[in-house]
């Protein structure tokens, strides 16, 4: 097996008196879909907040492509190549969807945007994804569907030449024929060469995308485990007790 | 809605793709200009046709006058009201600056320019602080702005002396609002005007065109360009009409109010819609959080929102100094805030934030100007005139909710 992109090792972080991760290991590889797993208060989003660098962790080390790295804020994670969809997707709304894509990042000429190069850099990044979903790339967002507004959303992460995508609860909102949409984009994502972090809820859709899942149970990573070796039954043991009978994790 | 992005880059657009894209404009929202531009065509027509002294050179010249003042004030509301916030001051903001201005050259014999300059900083200033505390302190922009309301027209009155009038001796600035542009002056600057925009929209269509990007469908551009060219040309006309009474006077051309109007618009547009800072306007009025997660910094963009406001006021005090050669301690007071809030709206500005251009301001003042003149004209009462004025105001505001409602945008 490959090393993996993103390593991170022992990774402890309290708030207060709550220890809320305990020497974390969690692995992501380029090309594939790594899945987040765990129930309410396990620690998901505080793990990809440390990764995202909005918190820093206590002690632990990350590894990125092999090198040891400090991330003490998102400017040094957006620095290395992450980037992450939140689950509100931080869209405006009334701007189009290139608008939306460069928000914070415009392209100049001078002191005037460039809108041309903006937009077919945009059209590209979305032909790259096989995207075909939208009417124009210059419609605003606000007539979009939701599973369209999840598309733009993770378009705008993968136009800054980014290595790795973590993507928090995709498909929560949506429904069946979008949610399919979307898995279809994580997959074309990972496919595309990207390590792919999802926060999911939903063990179909795990199962339906991910190359590894790395369920958390109350602050400790019970094992990560590569999909095609374990059952639902199993995950579903592992994310409510934190252990399972005859898995075997892939960094154990 | 599932046509190939291929699409995108291609020029398969027609007249059918043009009129259900603006379906789908107005169902997410964004209803347009086209409203208040029927609205401005329509009621020229009826007053037109039911007053003879509506459609005459003279009328025309001093509408478009005693509109101006008003006009640029709702030209900086924009910047605020696509923040989504509001600004009450910005009336008495204008006498400020103006009592400024003209304190400056009458009392202390200040060159224009150099008064003019002051004037506006003031303006931007004030606006700084007002944007401060709102960006800062996060205090509704209504208190703050209803505050400095009342603050600022102590300060006129203050500035003014009770009941006092300060008078304006310059004939620079009286110019502004009472002179006008040669006829032959005027000619060339329609001309050169319209030849300058439509050549820039034809470098943009083949500009977009050579990107292999989509551009606005030939025959809407030809029909609006003529249609502008139309009204520019026609209105030429009627403005380099005489309006005086030869052989004692004489007056006719554009007024100069009017290339001031133009530039300001052409200015402020630029920047909303060409700049960076621009593009932050509408992001942050838009949905704010996402600004800020995406790297804005909002407070800066707030806070200069309220100084471009009022430092467009101060341009604004400088017109109502010009129209009545004078400031009195009620200059910028009375309905000029309302009717200035009214013309962005009507014009098409939204009161949630993030809709809205400068076009609108210009297309709702001329709509209250025409009411207010056409109504005062055909012999209505104030009363009736403030009734009409307010129920145009509220259609606008509820097209604005309703588009809003039928986009599903939650407030």
């Amino acid at each position: 097996m490959s090393e993996p992109i993103l390593s991170l090792r022992g990774i402890n972080k309290s708030f207060g008196p709550v220890h809320v991760l305990k020497n974390v290991n969690f692995d992501a590889y380029a090309g594939k879909v790594t899945a987040l797993v765990g129930d309410n208060g396990a620690g998901k989003s505080t793990l990809i907040k440390c990764i995202a660098g909005i918190y820093t962790a206590e002690s632990g080390e990350i590894f990125f492509e092999g090198q040891k790295v400090e991330i003490h804020g998102p400017r040094d994670s957006t620095g290395l190549g992450i980037e992450i969809v939140y689950q509100d997707l931080a869209l405006c709304d009334n701007l189009d969807i290139v608008q939306n894509m460069f928000l914070g990042r415009e392209e100049r000429k001078g002191v005037v945007l460039n809108e041309t190069h903006m937009e077919s850099l945009a059209a590209k990044t979305l032909d790259g994804l096989s995207v075909r979903t939208v009417k124009s790339i210059r419609q605003t967002v606000s007539s979009l569907s939701g599973g369209q507004r999840q598309t733009v959303a993770i378009a705008r992460a993968v136009l800054w030449n980014s290595k790795i995508v973590i993507l928090d609860e995709p498909t929560a909102a949506l429904g069946v024929a979008q949610t399919e949409q979307v898995l279809k984009l994580v997959r074309r994502l990972a496919d595309n060469g990207l390590a792919v972090i999802l926060i999911s809820h939903n063990l179909n859709d795990v199962f339906a995308v991910a190359d590894y899942i790395a369920p958390l149970y109350l602050g400790t990573m019970a094992v990560q485990v590569e999909t095609k070796n374990v059952k639902a039954n199993q995950v579903v043991e592992l994310i409510t007790t934190g252990k399972s009978e005859g898995v075997v994790g892939v960094n154990a | 809605m599932s046509i190939n992005t291929d699409n995108l880059a291609g020029q398969d657009v027609n007249l059918k793709s043009v009129f259900s894209d603006y379906v789908s404009k107005i169902k997410a929202g964004d209803i347009g200009a086209l409203p208040a531009f029927l609205g401005l065509i329509s009621l020229g027509i009826v007053f037109t046709f039911s007053s003879q002294f509506f459609l005459t050179p003279r009328n025309m010249a001093n509408l478009l006058t005693q509109a101006a003042p008003v006009i640029v004030i709702a030209m900086g509301l924009v910047f605020v009201l696509l923040l989504g916030e509001i600004d009450l001051s910005a009336g008495f903001a204008s006498g400020v600056c103006g009592a400024t201005l003209v304190l400056l050259i009458s009392s202390h014999h200040w060159p224009w320019y150099a008064a003019l300059f002051i004037s506006i900083v003031v303006g931007v200033g004030l606006g700084w602080i007002m944007g401060t505390l709102v960006a800062r302190l996060r205090i509704p922009s209504f208190v703050v702005t209803l505050s400095a309301f009342l603050a600022f027209q102590g300060v006129l009155l203050l500035m003014a002396g009770e009941g006092g009038t300060i008078l304006l001796q310059d004939r620079f600035i009286i110019a502004t609002e009472n002179n006008n542009l040669t006829p032959v002056v005027s000619w060339l600057f329609t001309i050169i005007g319209l030849v300058i925009y439509i050549g820039m929209g034809l470098n943009r269509i083949l500009h977009l065109r050579r990107n292999n990007l989509k551009s606005e469908l030939f025959k809407i551009w030809v029909i609006k360009n003529s249609i502008l060219a139309f009204l520019g040309i026609g209105a030429t006309f009627v403005l380099n009409a005489q309006r005086g009474n030869p052989p004692n006077s004489s007056i006719k051309g554009i007024p100069i109010v009017v290339p001031i109007l133009l530039a300001i618009l052409i200015i402020g547009t630029f920047v909303l819609n060409r700049t960076v800072f621009g593009r932050q306007l509408y992001a942050v009025g838009g949905n704010a959080e996402a600004a800020r997660r995406a790297g804005i910094n909002v407070r800066r963009v707030r806070t200069l929102a309220f100084m471009i406001c009022s430092g467009l006021a101060a341009i604004a005090g400088m017109l109502f100094a010009s129209i009545s050669n004078s400031i009195s301690p009620t200059t910028g007071g009375g309905t000029t805030l309302l009717y200035a809030v009214g013309a962005a709206v009507i014009g098409g500005t939204s009161l949630f934030g993030g809709k809205g251009k400068l076009r609108d301001a210009i297309l709702g003042g001329l709509v209250v100007a025409i009411i207010n003149n056409g109504m005062g004209l055909l012999g209505f009462s104030s009363g009736t005139q403030y009734l009409v004025t307010g129920g145009v105001l509220l259609i606008s505001a509820s097209v604005d909710a309703l588009s809003r409602k039928g986009a599903n945008i939650p407030n």
